[in-house]
């Protein structure tokens, strides 16, 4: 222990902070993917409920009645990482490898930038909304290579089908995320919240409400959930880009991407338009009280709420057809983005509501 | 502000590596034994009779433009957006213009059908 | 001292990867090279400090000008044998292209050694500058005449890739949702009365 503590201190406090900051990213990318394991677990679990079943209800920790399902996510680590990894024989061997580390890489490093309370956050640089698009849009490469690396038609099929979505989908969000720029006045998270301080009427999603709804839709779509997941479509390309991928390549390129980017979505959203971190009773209880006071607590309720409502969307829903979906991307949520830019754009001129002087 | 970056170039080199670590568990701990049936392409049962790489839509390339189109525009707004205190009505003014001559061609793009998907 | 080294890290992967661009057989890899380029240069402006454009090169470059080569050429079957037997009979244009290029590099160059000391590195920011409004601040008022005129090339933009590649095939059954709502009960439901049958 001493041996360590001197070597500790022989090192350049650079390279301190660098071993620090290292492990904190390592805490907060195993936190990420231990909340992964359990919001596949309460998918189950809550759509089970929302159709009537049980959902997953055997697998227990220590063989606790009351705790029957939850180590569910484990046992499917282990069975996955258990089974063969299938090469297709005509595929393109070194891309169809790559392309899950493609998608997994930006799914996880965006949470660098997500303030999690008003103290901590790993890289506080002032382009985080810009950072957080930019690693998103290179998502839609894993896909796209998925699909063709496989030589699979059905792979082909379902990445097309899923690049052009996305990519319609990711104007939508751009002009959404534009529309809450021009009110927070900051591209770094931690300011966007830090302006919308003063109870829950002041946060982004009274003033900007139709940019919240599209946004929190084209999040959906972006992450090709139901009801706009045609990228897999299981009853008509099988399972679309990632048919050919099994075990470990199907859980780094399928599974721990898709709830990840859900799970940044979803925070993203809390950040923007509802507060983030900031508590709902500000203004309404003493302020030396708990629950008055900005904490992550805050913000992980709000994130578990527009999980839910992730997870209660997909119960509910059917399917939408793939030119509905372009309809929608482009002729409705598009439109609606740039009317609500020019209504704000004539509140800063008349400076009213957030813009008040 | 460049030591602000670090975490973020930090984060893409542990989030490769655990891909990485995953891929090769999965590879170490899972059997092998491929067979040609196994290894082939899955077409639900069916041989497959063509090459997946086949011509595509030329509406895909043209999403794919429209998709860069208003791409650009998005990077123009951010800037705008948070210095809109600073640019004042003018700046008001030069994005209003900016925005018009492109929704001119949004709804070129409506009327033309290049938005219908059939 | 980090910076110098994180520089030449990524300078070196850059020229790697333009290398890759040019030698790699398959198209679809030379796009994917192309791609890191990007990405390495995007960290080479970050490097000089300028956060803005360096992620807009990302999210304009990679996230949507290489989706849009990608689907080009994964989906035009190109047969590269074919392409190779133009070679040899292209190559003194090549040359040529490749020799004005270097040239202008050149000039490039050299115009902008002249009396700018750029050993020195870049000369740090204030505390909480903010790049992108800086950008802002100036982009839209006094560089407002090459800011309208994005505008309308971005519209002939549209209008061109529109009257290229829009092909209205006839006799294509769609659904038109407009006039799917207006539809009114009028033009569905026909009320008929029946008369009662009479009994025999």
């Amino acid at each position: 222990m001493d041996n360590l503590l001197s070597l500790w201190n022989g090192l350049t406090p650079e390279l301190q902070s660098v071993i620090v900051t290292t492990l904190q990213i390592v805490g907060v990318m195993l936190a990420v993917v231990i909340c992964v394991a359990f919001l596949t677990l309460a998918e189950r679990k809550v759509i089970g409920f929302m159709q009537l079943r049980h959902g997953p209800n055997r697998i227990a920790i220590f063989g606790l009645p009351f705790l029957r399902g939850v180590a569910q996510p484990f046992a499917d680590v282990i069975k996955l990482l258990l089974k063969e990894v299938l090469v297709p024989s005509a595929a393109d061997k070194k891309l169809f490898m790559l392309a899950p580390l493609i998608v997994l890489v930006p799914a996880l490093a965006a949470w660098a930038v997500i303030p999690f309370s008003p103290e901590f956050v790993l890289a506080d640089i002032n382009a985080g909304l810009l950072y957080v698009l930019a690693l998103t849009s290179l998502g839609v490469y894993g896909v796209i290579l998925a699909g063709w690396a496989a030589n699979s038609k059905y792979a082909f099929l379902g990445a097309m089908r899923s690049a052009a979505q996305m990519v319609a989908y990711e104007i939508a969000m751009g002009f959404a995320l534009v529309g809450v720029l021009m009110a927070a006045g900051s591209l770094n998270l931690g300011d966007i919240v830090r302006s919308q301080e003063g109870g829950p009427l002041a946060w982004h999603w009274f003033w900007l409400f139709p940019l919240f709804v599209v946004y929190f839709i084209s999040g959906v779509a972006e992450t090709n959930r139901a009801p706009f997941d045609v990228a897999e479509g299981e009853s008509e390309i099988v399972a679309g880009f990632h048919v050919e991928y099994s075990g470990a390549a199907f859980a780094t390129l399928f599974a721990l991407p898709e709830y990840a980017n859900m799970m940044l979505v979803a925070t993203l959203a809390a950040l923007m338009f509802l507060g983030g971190w900031l508590s709902p009773l500000q203004g309404y209880v003493p302020d030396e009280w708990f629950l008055a006071q900005s904490s992550f607590f805050w913000l992980f309720l709000k994130v578990g709420l527009l999980l839910f409502v992730f997870l209660w969307i997909r119960a509910t829903f059917p399917r939408y057809r793939y030119d509905q979906i372009m309809r929608l991307g482009w002729k409705v949520l598009i439109p609606v983005t740039l009317v609500w830019i020019a209504v704000e754009g004539v509140m800063v001129w008349l400076k009213i509501g957030p813009w008040a002087p | 502000m460049l030591e602000n970056y670090l975490p973020t170039l930090i984060f893409l080199l542990v989030a490769g590596a655990f891909g990485v670590v995953l891929l090769v568990l999965g590879w170490l701990l899972g059997p092998r034994r491929p067979t040609a049936e196994k290894a082939s392409a899955y077409e639900c049962g069916f041989e497959a009779f063509e090459d997946t790489r086949m011509k595509f839509d030329v509406r895909y390339y043209l999403v794919a433009i429209l998709f860069i189109i208003f791409d650009l525009e998005i990077a123009f707004l951010f800037p705008w957006a948070v210095s809109l205190d600073v640019i004042g009505g003018f700046g008001l003014l030069s994005m209003a213009m900016f925005l018009a001559v492109l929704v001119v061609g949004f709804i070129y793009e409506w009327k033309k059908g290049a938005l219908e998907w059939d | 001292m980090l910076t110098e080294i994180l520089f030449y890290a990524f300078a070196a992967v850059l020229i790697g990867a333009a290398i890759g661009v040019i030698t790699s057989r398959n198209p679809v890899h030379s796009v994917l090279f192309l791609v890191l380029c990007f990405f390495n240069s995007a960290v080479l402006w970050l490097l000089i400090e300028a956060e803005f454009l360096a992620i807009v090169l990302v999210l304009v470059y990679v996230g949507a000008v290489m989706v849009l080569f990608l689907f080009v050429v994964m989906m035009l079957d190109i047969n590269i044998e074919k392409l190779r037997e133009g070679f040899v009979r292209n190559a003194p244009l090549g040359v040529l292209i490749a020799l004005i290029v270097v040239i202008e590099l050149y000039y490039v160059l050299w115009v902008k050694r002249l009396g700018v000391d750029v050993t020195g590195g870049v000369a740090p920011l204030p505390e909480g500058y903010s790049n992108t409004q800086a950008v802002g601040a100036v982009l839209y008022t006094e560089y407002v005449y090459p800011f309208q005129l994005a505008a309308v090339v971005l519209l002939i933009a549209i209008v061109a890739a529109i009257s290229l590649t829009m092909r209205k095939r006839p006799g294509l059954k769609t659904q038109d949702v407009a006039a799917q709502v207006a539809v009114r009960r009028e033009d569905r439901v026909r009320l008929v009365k029946v008369a009662p049958e009479e009994e025999k």
